[in-house]
């Protein structure tokens, strides 16, 4: 190629912010505040793309910005990783982008100020691209930064009481993760005398034990709370599910997920002798499994999709936890595959909030006839998630458990298990939304409703009516339980002076938009398809997934390009 | 390397105590404890930098002789965000204060729920449980904030 592709690197960063600035000014045009945003996200996905071709056919691409000599300078680098994820988080964005201008147009005016949604979500997009780019620790962190600060604010847009809630939560818990971070940095730099990772690669072989054990603790501590991974991962599906649904999906999609791209990062170019297996796989073990136990426990689906966001981010733990090449494979496959289908999953969730008012599982019902084509993009996902062959996340969980067996100790013989439980768990838990959403009538939903306030005074009895169990002050609807949150709810609902309804009763009212507007779900339908090809393109990504992974482990195509080969 | 004994001890105390202040409920006081550990941080940089030396300017002092130019840098850096997200916690303490007439950090009201229903789990079968968990008003014990509304 004539073109030297090395100076499209900085793009995906530059790109977006310069679009932040620009739509920023452009806040009392919303039409061109769309064309620019749009336009902006193509190309990105374009020059991801060109990326991908580049990084595959020769190796990784180094870009010293500002023209510094090789080890002064601040580096991007794309390998193979670099590249992939650079390329799935561009696609998400833009189709998320789309959706939530579809959105925008029917409903959530008040809540959501157009003017700077726009730049908030660009400077997002340049810090996750920045994160996936990054070729130092420290440009790391501001990548952080940037995409953490663009996400504090469209996590409290519109500054409602819930919001704030969640988003003091949030904040908080970032910054002191940020805080970590550089005491991390600090250590590394005392230690090192330099933050780039490919001389970091090298001179950590030259530090005592000791010393970087303690490195490579403060760096996986920081990156296990920005990943959600189980013990730091309580902040998670308290904050994300008030944010509006496209907010909710993007960061559901890719934020946690730039936390595993950083632990692998870190993981098998830094600490190559001394993985620290099984600290992480004990972790993958326990986020996978509390992480779905949490998910069965809840009543309201965006909660009950967060808690499978926190259980399957375990799956790619596994992966890195095994440090061979198959599992680090898997673990990039699976990032892959798992950030498009999370989001996907979000954005359905937005249509049934807008179709039903609600996603409460309590008031719905009858979505399936209701509008069968938000059934299909529901199910098509869900099923997706729970790792139905022959979906991709079927692959991509087959190939980890592969892996798995092939380390062959007492502990991986357990993450398979645990794996497969896992996906067996979250198969029922999309199973008991389908059954309460989707399935019965919404009259059934509205009969239940009904009659849960007046079964309060006989609740010592566990009796049958209507196809659902009273007991011990719960109410059992198949394997679902409902407690008092529920109940209150529900007295919410029956009382005629409460503006609280639910689905059988807006029904009557004529109170719901009739239709899906098509701006959300054409977004929804193509990264659901784009989701499906991740799946007929899975050989080929497989290949080029194990070749990442052999980069990765053989390290010196890393560091070899960015400091140049020794002459 | 030599460290400085000082910064270590005043970075150890900015620390600590921030830890500590992170631990209270109200935002404004979290706020500041967040503040006190990134100070603190920041003069970690300082140890990691060693020995103060010589502006770090060609032709003013000795390569050997001048102090590390690149973790003030950063440290400059990381001032800069830490400005921003101040000011940004600073909106929200003031918003929460405006919605609910204080900046506590409030509990996560469907976990609570959830822990409502775990208590009434452990208890047998014949145990009245009425008494203990009120239908009506979910986490009465467990918010004690949504009483100071006013």
């Amino acid at each position: 190629m004539s073109v030297d592709t090395t100076t499209l690197i900085p793009l995906p960063v530059v790109l977006p912010l310069l679009g932040a600035g620009l739509t920023l000014m452009l806040s009392h045009r919303p039409q061109a505040q769309r064309l620019v945003t749009i336009s902006i996200l193509t190309s990105v996905v374009a020059i991801a793309s060109i990326l991908v071709v580049e990084a595959d056919r020769n190796g990784p691409q180094v870009l010293w910005i500002g023209g510094w000599a090789s080890p002064l300078g601040i580096a991007l680098v794309a390998d193979r990783l670099s590249a992939l994820m650079l390329l799935v988080s561009a696609v998400v964005t833009l189709l998320v982008l789309l959706y939530s201008l579809g959105q925008r147009m029917t409903d959530d005016q008040k809540e959501a100020p157009v003017s700077i949604y726009h730049p908030t979500f660009l400077v997002l997009v340049a810090g996750v691209s920045n994160a996936f780019l990054a070729g130092d620790l420290f440009n790391l962190f501001v990548s952080f930064e940037m995409l953490l600060f663009a996400s504090y604010v469209l996590l409290t847009l519109g500054g409602t009481e819930a919001r704030i809630r969640a988003g003091t939560i949030y904040v908080v818990v970032n910054m002191l993760s940020s805080s970590l971070f550089l005491i991390a940095l600090a250590a590394v730099y005392a230690a090192t005398g330099s933050l780039n990772f490919a001389q970091l690669a090298v001179r950590l072989d030259e530090v005592p034990d000791g010393t970087r054990l303690m490195l490579q603790l403060l760096l996986l501590t920081t990156f296990a709370i920005k990943a959600a991974i189980f013990p730091l991962s309580f902040w998670l599906p308290d904050s994300y599910p008030t944010a509006p649904a496209p907010v909710t999906a993007v960061f559901a999609g890719l934020l946690t997920k730039v936390g595993v791209y950083a632990i692998l990062r870190v993981q098998v170019l830094l600490f190559p002798d001394s993985p620290l297996s099984g600290l992480l796989m004990w972790a993958a073990l326990l986020t996978m499994v509390i992480g779905i136990l949490g998910a069965v426990a809840q009543s309201d689906i965006k909660r009950m999709l967060s808690f499978t966001l926190v259980s399957h981010i375990g799956y790619m733990v596994f992966g890195i936890g095994l440090a061979t090449q198959a599992g680090t494979s898997g673990a990039i496959f699976y990032v892959a595959h798992h950030i498009t289908i999370q989001t996907a999953l979000f954005l359905v969730v937005g249509l049934i909030e807008h179709r039903a008012g609600s996603t409460g599982l309590m008031r719905m019902g009858g979505l399936a006839r209701l509008s069968p084509l938000l059934a299909v993009l529901f199910f098509v996902p869900a099923m997706n998630l729970a790792g139905i062959p022959p979906m991709s996340g079927f692959i991509g969980k087959v190939g980890l458990l592969q892996a798995g067996l092939a380390v062959g100790t007492p502990l991986s013989y357990a993450l398979v298990a645990a794996g497969v439980v896992t996906s067996l768990l979250t198969l029922y838990a999309v199973a008991k939304t389908w059954g309460l959403a989707f399935w019965r009538t919404p009259e059934q939903a509205h009969e239940m409703m009904r009659a849960l306030p007046g079964l309060e005074d006989d609740l010592d009895d566990s009796h049958h009516q209507h196809g659902f169990v009273i007991h011990r002050q719960h109410v059992h609807v198949g394997g679902t339980a409902f407690g008092t949150q529920e109940l209150a709810e529900a007295r919410r609902v029956v009382d005629e002076d409460q503006p609280d309804r639910d689905l059988h009763q807006r029904l009557e009212d004529g109170s719901l938009p009739a239709r899906l507007p098509l701006g959300m779900v054409l977004p929804t339908a193509a990264l659901i398809a784009f989701s499906l090809a991740l799946t007929v393109v899975a050989g080929p990504l497989y290949g080029y997934t194990d070749r990442a992974a052999h980069d990765l482990q053989e390290r010196t195509p890393y560091i070899s390009s960015v400091l140049g080969d020794d002459r | 390397m030599n460290a400085n004994l000082t910064l270590i001890l005043t970075a150890s105390f900015l620390c600590g105590t921030g830890v500590y202040l992170i631990l209270e409920r109200s935002l404004t006081r979290v706020l500041v404890g967040l503040l006190m550990l990134g100070n603190g941080v920041n003069l970690l940089f300082m140890v990691a930098s060693g020995p103060a030396g010589e502006p770090p300017i060609i032709g003013s002092a000795h390569a050997e002789d001048m102090s590390d130019p690149l973790p003030q840098a950063l440290v400059l850096t990381a001032i800069v965000i830490a400005l921003g997200t101040t000011a940004f916690l600073l909106a929200m303490a003031h918003r929460s204060w405006q919605l609910n007439g204080h900046d506590d950090v409030q509990d996560d009201v469907e976990d609570a729920a959830i822990r409502l229903l775990a208590q009434a789990d452990e208890a047998s079968d014949s145990h009245d449980l009425s008494q203990e968990l009120t239908t009506d008003d979910p986490g009465e014990d467990t918010f004690e904030e949504e009483g100071a509304t006013t």
